[in-house]
């Protein structure tokens, strides 16, 4: 199962540079730690004690995913998944 | 139809199906053009209700100097009522926004002071409440805290959209002030209760998010989430490849931030088209297309070229 992961700038050290990169698992938890296994540490920066922190937020499909089921938020083949720093902490 | 001035010919706007741009007949996908308004966008609502609801207080009285933050639409919706009714008003807007903008703002008599482009909009409430303070007896409407912005979309563009549209299931719209949406979300809600209210709100490149900081984070006072159902956010390239799909598929010009309410729009659709729902999803054309003539999206060959051309010009 491939999904398309954007990563932003700020978390692209860990990505050697890259913006986009691909990962697997059925819910967005599976999928950060999917991707910690060949970029270690970008999970530790999006999520902390089984949360999103505070100040990034992820948009699956462009919806963002504390609308949905926050890292719980089951995915399917082919979803488009995409990490960004918060502004204003989040809102508008 | 037959009005008494051009301020009250604000508001009951053509609500138009979009045969060719939604998923399906099950699933349609309905716009409301708001560029059918006096000034040609959604802002003439909440700027008459504004002015007229500060008379009714009292707060705005004959030769009174209306400021306001604007990064254009509010600010000509408030120009021309201004002009209209014999007050002088002043702007604060990103001194990046286009010169359609600047020029239309002009035309009514409107004075402007231009804020730095870092923050974008931010920026300029900030500037504007400085005004504020230095002015007391300028008359602040401020769209991002005013009931009555909300109460504008409330008492019109809602009732407008369910007479015309019983059956809605989403309705969809940008998220800036949040009016449009706190208004017609709270209407909506109170008479189909199971009415989905989907934000649409741009995202910032790259290179904008390099300019911000988080000490510049601002949420208008008007935004109450729990009236929303959920949030979408846009990138510059999917709202320009919209507006140009609305333009070339279905004959709406439309502004960007059309393309990006249009976007989730879309995206909603295809999750009631998927899990096999049918769907009446009202979306807002915020304004047309003529104040970002200049920034070539409209015109290029191709719609990449379109995306380059505009990176770095939007969301001032």
């Amino acid at each position: 199962m491939a999904i398309e992961v954007r990563i932003p700038t700020i978390l692209r050290t860990y990505t050697d540079g890259e913006k986009a990169v691909e990962g697997s698992g059925d819910t967005l938890g599976k999928l950060f730690a999917d991707l910690d296994s060949r970029h270690p540490g970008i999970e530790a920066r999006i999520v902390d004690g089984g949360k999103l922190r505070r100040f990034v937020n992820v948009y699956l499909n462009d919806e963002d995913v504390r609308f949905l089921d926050g890292i719980d938020t089951q995915l399917t083949d082919g979803d488009s998944v995409t990490i960004l720093p918060a502004v204003a902490g989040g809102m508008v | 139809m037959r009005y008494d001035s051009s301020l009250a010919a604000v508001g009951n706007t053509p609500l138009v199906r979009l045969p060719r741009l939604s998923p399906s007949d099950d699933v349609r996908i309905w716009a409301k053009l708001e560029d059918r308004n006096p000034t040609g966008s959604v802002k003439d609502r909440p700027a008459l209700h504004m002015i007229e609801q500060a008379e009714k207080d009292g707060r705005l009285t004959p030769g009174c100097t209306i400021l306001e933050p604007t990064s254009g639409n509010t600010g000509i919706s408030l120009a021309m009522a201004a002009k209209l009714k014999g007050y002088r008003i002043v702007c604060v807007m990103p001194e990046n926004t286009s010169e359609e903008r600047r020029q239309l703002l002009a035309m009514w008599g409107a004075e402007i002071i231009s804020s730095p482009a870092a923050g974008g909009s931010n920026t300029a409430v900030r500037v504007a409440k400085e005004l504020a303070a230095e002015n007391p007896s300028w008359v602040m409407l401020y769209q991002y805290g005013n009931p009555d912005n909300a109460g504008a979309h409330y008492a019109t563009t809602g009732p407008e959209i369910l007479a015309d549209l019983p059956s809605i299931t989403h309705f969809v719209a940008g998220l800036g002030t949040t009016g449009t949406l706190m208004g017609v979300g709270r209407y909506l809600r109170e008479h189909k209760p199971d009415v989905k209210i989907v934000a649409a709100e741009p995202r910032y490149d790259d290179l904008v998010y390099g300019l911000r900081n988080l000490d510049e984070g601002f949420v208008p006072e008007l935004y109450d989430a729990s009236v929303l159902t959920t949030r979408f956010s846009v990138g510059s390239a999917d709202a320009v490849t919209r507006t140009r799909e609305l333009l070339q598929q279905e004959g709406i010009f439309a502004g960007v931030s059309t393309g990006a309410a249009l976007h989730a729009a879309i995206g909603v659709g295809n999750k009631a088209l998927k899990a096999g729902e049918s769907a009446d999803i009202a979306f807002v054309v915020a304004d047309g297309g003529w104040k970002y003539l200049s920034t070539g999206l409209y015109t290029a060959k191709t719609t990449e070229e379109a995306i380059a051309t505009v990176q770095g010009q939007l969301w001032a």
